[in-house]
């Protein structure tokens, strides 16, 4: 049974529909990334995932179970782990009361984020809020694992870091993928999106247009849908 | 930066406990020179300073901003009142209960009513968030301030006399310094109280939801009932304020209720400083030594009240903590 299932989901904002058609399956300790252009309703199907924008049609199940009507906070207990884009760290808590506020018990706890990045155990009595982009992008996947979810998504989880940052993210985006922790990613970095993810799912206005393992990918598919070349 | 983080945190405790200190000599000395009327006055800041605590914890901490906290301030100044009419008058309570001039039995009726009604008021109010929050609190005020107006058999309009106060376990609480001791023991607990809340896994999902209740919900973390439980908390510190000031002044009227009431309480955090555990001390504080010293050449006090509101907003936008010992630094 698959992890995660979006199928043919439709969401509106208002009266302007942003999502027409998309759908997308992950399985258990899958990496599977969401790509796009800009503006194709990539932030706003992982919206409709965590139910903070209830797609108006369509269906999304965790584990078989329908998430539809469930509020944001129980959607996020039944296992959804978000690191949204733009890091937003809960600014004027310590790094050790961000990680505290959202802990719960499973495979993940302190001493676990801790060995995976170091650097917030050595920041843990600072303020979020003083803490470097990288840094903070650390602790909100932090944040986001110790809530021990079956599914993490990253949305735009490198963006805007410095080239060494960067890496240091990616490489435990690999160690969290060798743990099989399933992970929806969503980046723009075809380089290092590739070579860790197992399926791609490409968007393109508001639709699910091409879906396959990264191989598949070929210049043809990705030069139309995502503008760049593999 | 760390270091500095941390001499800001450790000024903060000790201008928290120096605070606190300059009120307990305050009124020894006083009590010692024999000045009963400072004494009380002592006494006044520190139930207003209690009030302003609990009153902190929503506000401050949750960003409730309750124009209704005066109707628990009330209530627990009515409950004291009523039941130390019945106890003078020898009758039964209401319901056909015995009446008690003990403050611990009558502390804990008030914790029992405020955070009923609280429960009631807040399942209802944290619906909703902003201006229609601040006036739906305070329409509820309101209607208890009406209830008082019109309720002839403990006073109406003109409010009631206490006889005699309260008693607390066979001490003489009509001596000044017993009662200055009770109200500052109490102050401490709710300090104490209020400390630990904020640095428990609640306290922080509380100012997580202030600062923005939609990513507390993406953590898994539902907002509301955790408001909840803060309004709860904050209107039981705010009865058992109520219910002392009720046994200081021996008199409790429907200005308790009032919404004047309820807009000072929101001064004292204010002017001492939103969300710093002894911001409301030193706001309250501050508040009677104008009502006092000005108050006792003009009867429009509450003109330089609103002077000093305005410095203080304007250029110490923090309030009078964030004057002394800087911006609000982690416990």
């Amino acid at each position: 049974m698959s992890l995660l299932r979006v199928e043919h989901i439709a969401v509106f904002y208002g009266k302007s529909q942003a999502l027409f058609d998309v759908s997308l399956e992950i399985n258990p300790g899958e990496v599977v990334a969401l790509m796009g252009r800009n503006g194709v309703g990539k932030s706003t199907t992982i919206r409709a995932i965590c139910n903070l924008t209830p797609p108006l049609t369509g269906t999304i199940s965790l584990n078989g179970k329908n998430l539809a009507k469930l509020p944001t906070h129980v959607v996020a207990r039944k296992g959804i782990g978000l690191v949204p884009e733009g890091r937003r760290c809960f600014a004027n808590l310590t790094v050790e009361e961000n990680l505290l506020a959202t802990e719960r018990k499973g495979q993940w706890d302190m001493q676990k984020i801790h060995q995976l990045f170091p650097r917030l155990e050595e920041r843990s009595k600072q303020s979020a809020a003083t803490l470097s982009g990288g840094e903070q992008q650390m602790l909100a996947i932090g944040r986001a694992l110790l809530t021990n979810p079956k599914l993490l998504i990253l949305d735009e989880a490198t963006e805007g870091l410095a080239p060494v940052v960067r890496q240091e993210i990616w490489a435990a985006i690999h160690r969290l993928r060798e743990n099989g922790q399933s992970i929806l990613l969503v980046d723009k970095t075809l380089k290092e999106l590739l070579p860790v993810c197992d399926q791609c799912f490409i968007l393109e206005k508001g639709q699910s247009v091409w879906n396959g393992a990264p191989q598949a990918l070929t210049d043809d598919i990705s030069s139309r849908y995502l503008g760049v070349s593999t | 930066m760390l270091n500095s983080t941390h001499q800001k945190g450790f000024k903060e405790k000790a201008l928290n406990l120096i605070i606190l200190g300059l009120i307990f000599v305050t009124a020894l000395v006083t009590y010692w020179l024999d000045q009963g009327y400072y004494v009380n006055l002592v006494s006044r800041v520190v139930i207003f300073a209690i009030a302003g605590v609990g009153l902190n914890l929503a506000l401050g901490y949750g960003g409730m901003v309750s124009l209704g906290h005066a109707a628990f301030f009330g209530i627990g100044g009515y409950i004291a009142g009523i039941s130390a009419m019945h106890f003078s008058e020898s009758t039964s309570f209401i319901a056909g209960l015995d009446s008690t001039n003990q403050m611990l039995t009558i502390w804990l009726f008030v914790i029992i009513i405020c955070a009923l009604l609280a429960l009631f008021i807040g399942l209802i109010s944290l619906r909703t968030s902003g201006v229609y929050f601040i006036m739906i609190t305070l329409a509820f005020a309101q209607m208890v301030y009406y209830f008082a107006i019109s309720w002839p058999d403990y006073g109406g309009e003109d409010g009631l006399l206490i006889s005699s106060r309260n008693q607390f376990l066979g001490n003489d609480t009509d001596n000044e310094l017993v009662f200055f001791l009770i109200c500052f023991t109490v102050l401490l607990l709710t300090v104490f109280l209020s400390s630990r809340i904020i640095r428990s896994r609640f306290g922080t999902a509380l100012q997580v939801a202030r600062m923005n209740d939609v990513r507390l919900a993406t953590v898994g973390i539902r907002p509301y009932p955790i408001k909840l439980t803060a309004f709860v908390i904050s209107a039981v510190i705010t009865g058992i304020a109520g219910a002392l000031f009720a046994d200081l002044n021996r008199f409790v009227s429907p200005d308790m209720l009032s919404w004047q009431m309820s807009g000072e309480i929101i001064i004292f955090i204010l002017l001492g400083g939103v969300g710093r555990l002894s911001g409301p001390i030193l706001g309250a504080t501050l508040f009677v030594l104008l009502e006092t010293f000005i108050g006792g050449y003009t009867e429009h006090w509450k003109l330089f009240l609103g002077l000093v509101l305005l410095i203080v907003v304007l250029y110490a936008n923090g309030g009078l903590m964030k004057m002394v010992v800087g911006e609000k630094q982690h416990d």
